[in-house]
């Protein structure tokens, strides 16, 4: 599964900056986008990758990480995820505003007039 | 720690919120309220962080509140100690001198200035004072998403076109700083600071390179936002499009970078590292001294003042970084006060920015504001509107003002920039001729002497001549009107900076204390990890609960 989850991420992170370096502004917010993917997965790969385990203690449970995932690295990545949602809509918007006031999607403007 | 400092710490974070919030049901309609909401909050934050900045120097001991009552490896913590104080008072001088400059114009050339205004202020003093890496990310966060937004005020291509580059870049960034938070948290299996620093010389010697790496990726994410060379390019086109109170504004974001370096790098990498000790030196050191060279050069290639306001942002960062780099108390305590000075200086040089090209034909229009009086402006005695009063002697303050300012920026006699170049050069000059027998500094070190002197020989240079230009210049429209706000914004800071020289003493005795404190990092360490949380009402009774 480590293999996988590896596999997924660099592939991901990769295209990812592939896509940024791109001149026009479409590939660079899915670039963003995938990036972001990317890193969420790496947070997340980061506590203990496994399967079936709770990330909560219930009551009789024995409390130890071989019964156990690390819930740490799921509510970063709650919180990772909500904020990259955000800024990548607000790199949205500005990518809209970018487009009416060049009147093209290069990420300088310099193809079209403007 | 009194009990009135462990509450007083949060109010930084909570108090812009609130009038965020406030500012933002508020809607479209009453501007000259909102505009005194504005002004009064950011007054009282600047009055709260003197207090916290008192009460951190008077006792010496470092402040930690608790957030929800959970202890410190398991909740956040909002650390106080003496950087993170005299960081807040420098956001609130700076803060507000912006708000008074913006209510001459800017804030009412959008609807949202006023929100985006306050919410940038809680991203900057939750940065400032949080305990806890995740946490600094939410707030850097918070911080960034404001000036995406404040960044683009006023609107138009210049604006729209640096501001898509700043926002890629600091998304970029973003990541880097998750990823670095990420490898951390694998390798130390904590994320507040102090723990973290407490747990780094336990780390097994085959994690070691992984912690390297998650450090430096961390780091990455700090240059990039203090704009080291060669990860600057998106500040000199998005700091000079920004409208004057913004850009005002941003010159302390540059700061929250060079802070989280400081932070993070004297807990990490200082006296209880153990193998890790002074990890990454070379490149903060070598690193401040390109950006510092770089911003000369730009410096003295720039002919508009916007463009020599932002790339002596870049100067100072360079500054501080090399200065971060030789990792030496008393150059840390020097390149604080340089800190200090320089943000002032650059906040008033942006300000000044937009007047004086008000007199030229060539400066940039004013937003187009509705400046008639309605039925909700103040009116004085006379039944004339307060606000957009013409300020008396305009051109003479202007000038006066201007001169100062180079002055400041360029660190020239006998201002306050004048004395903390002089203590930086008289520290370098200390602290490498003490490590090498009294042979006088390293080659860094003469490097770093030679390139602060040829900077202010640039700034001096290059401010000369954009003065030149604007005051002596021929068919210049003369008609300078300068606003009572515009007036009293500028005036202030170059007083806070000529107090800062009055009393330059007592606050290098300040600074220096700060940073004996931040290399021997003992203490923060212990104030957070002993910080107990209060009792509960549950402790009270345990018995009748009984056990589920």
């Amino acid at each position: 599964m480590e293999a996988i989850l590896a596999l997924v991420i660099g592939v991901l992170g990769g295209a990812g900056v592939w896509l940024v370096l791109r001149p026009r502004t479409f590939q660079v917010i899915m670039g963003l986008t995938l990036l972001g993917y990317a890193v969420n997965m790496f947070i997340f790969s980061m506590g203990s990758i496994v399967i079936g385990k709770p990330p909560i203690v219930t009551a009789g449970g024995v409390a130890d990480l071989e019964h156990h995932t690390d819930p740490m690295p799921q509510s970063l990545v709650l919180t990772a995820i909500v904020i990259g949602f955000a800024t990548t809509a607000l790199f949205l918007v500005v990518l809209l505003a970018a487009r009416g006031w060049s009147g093209t999607d290069h990420v300088d403007g310099t193809k079209g007039k403007p | 720690m009194s009990a009135v400092l462990s509450h007083l710490i949060v109010v930084p974070v909570v108090l812009p919120l609130v009038s965020a919030a406030l500012l933002l049901v508020m809607g479209e309609a009453r501007l000259p309220f909102k505009a005194h909401i504005n002004i009064a909050a950011t007054l009282a934050g600047l009055v709260v962080a003197a207090l916290i900045l008192w009460h951190v120097d008077k006792g010496g001991a470092v402040g930690v509140y608790l957030a929800s009552n959970w202890e410190a490896p398991f909740g956040i913590v909002l650390v106080a100690d003496r950087l993170s104080a005299l960081m807040l008072v420098l956001v609130g001088v700076v803060s507000l001198c912006s708000a008074l400059y913006a209510e001459a114009a800017w804030a009412r050339a959008g609807v949202y200035f006023h929100p985006l205004f306050q919410v940038q202020l809680m991203g900057l003093n939750g940065a400032f004072l949080t305990g806890d890496f995740f946490n600094l990310f939410v707030f850097f966060e918070v911080m960034l998403a404001a000036s995406y937004g404040l960044q683009l005020h006023g609107s138009g291509w210049p604006r729209v076109r640096s501001g898509l580059h700043y926002i890629a870049v600091n998304l970029l960034a973003s990541a880097l700083f998750l990823i670095g938070i990420a490898v951390l948290y694998g390798v130390v299996g904590t994320l507040t600071m102090a723990d973290v620093a407490a747990k780094i010389a336990l780390v097994p010697v085959g994690d070691r390179g992984l912690l390297h790496a998650g450090a430096a990726i961390l780091a990455m994410a700090f240059l990039v936002k203090a704009a080291i060379w060669p990860l600057n390019s998106w500040l000199v086109p998005a700091y000079t499009a920004a409208s004057a109170p913004v850009a005002a504004l941003f010159a302390l974001m540059t700061k929250v970078g060079v802070y989280a370096l400081i932070r993070s790098w004297t807990l990490l990498f200082s006296s209880q590292a153990g193998p890790s000790l002074g990890f990454g030196k070379p490149v903060l050191l070598y690193g401040g001294l390109a950006t510092l060279a770089f911003g000369a050069l730009g410096i003295t290639a720039s002919r508009r003042l916007g463009r020599i306001a932002s790339f002596s942002i870049v100067v100072s960062s360079g500054t501080l970084l090399a200065a971060l780099g030789v990792g030496a108390p008393q150059v840390t305590s020097a390149a604080l006060f340089y800190m200090l000075s320089a943000t002032l200086a650059v906040s008033a040089l942006f300000l000044l920015v937009e007047l004086v090209e008000r007199i030229s034909a060539s400066g940039r229009e004013l937003p187009e504001v509705d400046d008639t009086p309605g039925e909700d402006t103040n009116l004085d005695d006379q039944e004339l509107p307060l606000v957009g009063r013409v300020f008396p002697m305009s051109l003479t303050v202007l000038g006066l003002s201007f001169m100062a300012c180079s002055v400041l920026v360029a660190g020239l006699p006998p201002l306050s920039g004048f004395i903390a170049k002089l203590s930086l050069l008289a520290a370098v000059l200390g602290v490498d001729g003490g490590r090498t027998g009294g042979a006088g500094p390293s080659y860094a070190g003469w490097t770093m002497i030679g390139l602060l002197l040829v900077s202010g020989f640039a700034s001096t240079i290059s401010l000369a001549r954009a003065g030149i230009r604007h005051f002596w210049s021929v068919g210049s429209r003369f008609a300078s009107q300068l606003k009572g706000f515009e007036a009293v914004a500028v005036l202030t800071l170059l007083v806070s900076c000529l107090l800062l020289t009055l009393w330059a003493e007592p606050v290098l005795r300040y600074t220096s204390a700060t940073a004996a404190g931040l290399h021997a990092p003992g203490g923060y360490v212990e104030a957070v990890a002993t910080r107990r949380a209060r009792p509960g009402p549950a402790v009270v009774a345990p018995e009748q609960e009984g056990a589920p």
